[in-house]
């Protein structure tokens, strides 16, 4: 999974059949760090998330079809599947493993 | 998925049994700001869209899914066409 911003939706009327009640969001990845990375996603929403969220990002076909529930032929890979509350990132201690 | 303009339609003539019947579109990535974002690409048509139009589009294996022929080397598919991008 990966985080990102929510900056807006994307309002699509002709697009495929299974996307239909579906709503789109534009998403900016973030770095763990709280930075915004360099790519971005039109992903569907599974959390009610709105523009400023900062979410959990599926970026993967499986899982985004199970999510979505399309079957097989789901053509979906991005999907928000929840909320960032906070980030926490320990330090490693030298000498530790992977320190 | 991504953001891209159709600048182009792409004919060919003689190609895989698989693409038959397929059309096809040159795309211009956008980044999240609709500016050019990288090379044109070649997508199949799921839409009807057509040069000018920003679409969704989305790559990987997800692109062979809308193809009439289950197995085929798509790489890119058009999803949907855009009305608005909403960032309030």
């Amino acid at each position: 999974m990966k985080i990102a911003r929510v900056l807006g939706s994307v309002v699509c009327t002709l697009k495929l059949e299974h996307y239909r009640g579906e709503k789109q969001l534009l998403v900016k990845l973030l770095n763990p760090d709280g930075g915004e990375a360099s790519d971005y996603a039109v992903a569907f929403d599974r959390c009610g998330a709105g523009k400023g969220d900062v979410v959990l990002l599926i970026d993967e076909g499986n899982s985004a079809r199970q999510v979505l529930q399309t079957g097989p032929q789901g053509v979906v890979r991005a999907v928000c599947v929840g909320f960032v509350d906070s980030v926490d990132l320990s330090r490693p201690q030298p000498g530790s493993f992977g320190g | 998925m991504k953001l891209g303009r159709v600048i182009g339609t792409v004919v060919a003539g003689k190609k895989l049994d698989a693409f038959t019947g397929e059309k096809f579109l040159i795309i211009q990535p956008l980044d999240e700001n609709l500016q050019p974002d990288g090379e044109p690409l070649v997508a199949n048509d799921t839409q009807q869209s057509g040069p000018g139009q920003l679409v969704t589009y989305i790559g990987g294996r997800e692109a062979t899914i809308p193809m009439g022929e289950p197995f085929n080397p798509s790489d890119a598919a058009v999803t949907g066409i855009v009305d608005e991008v909403e960032t309030p």
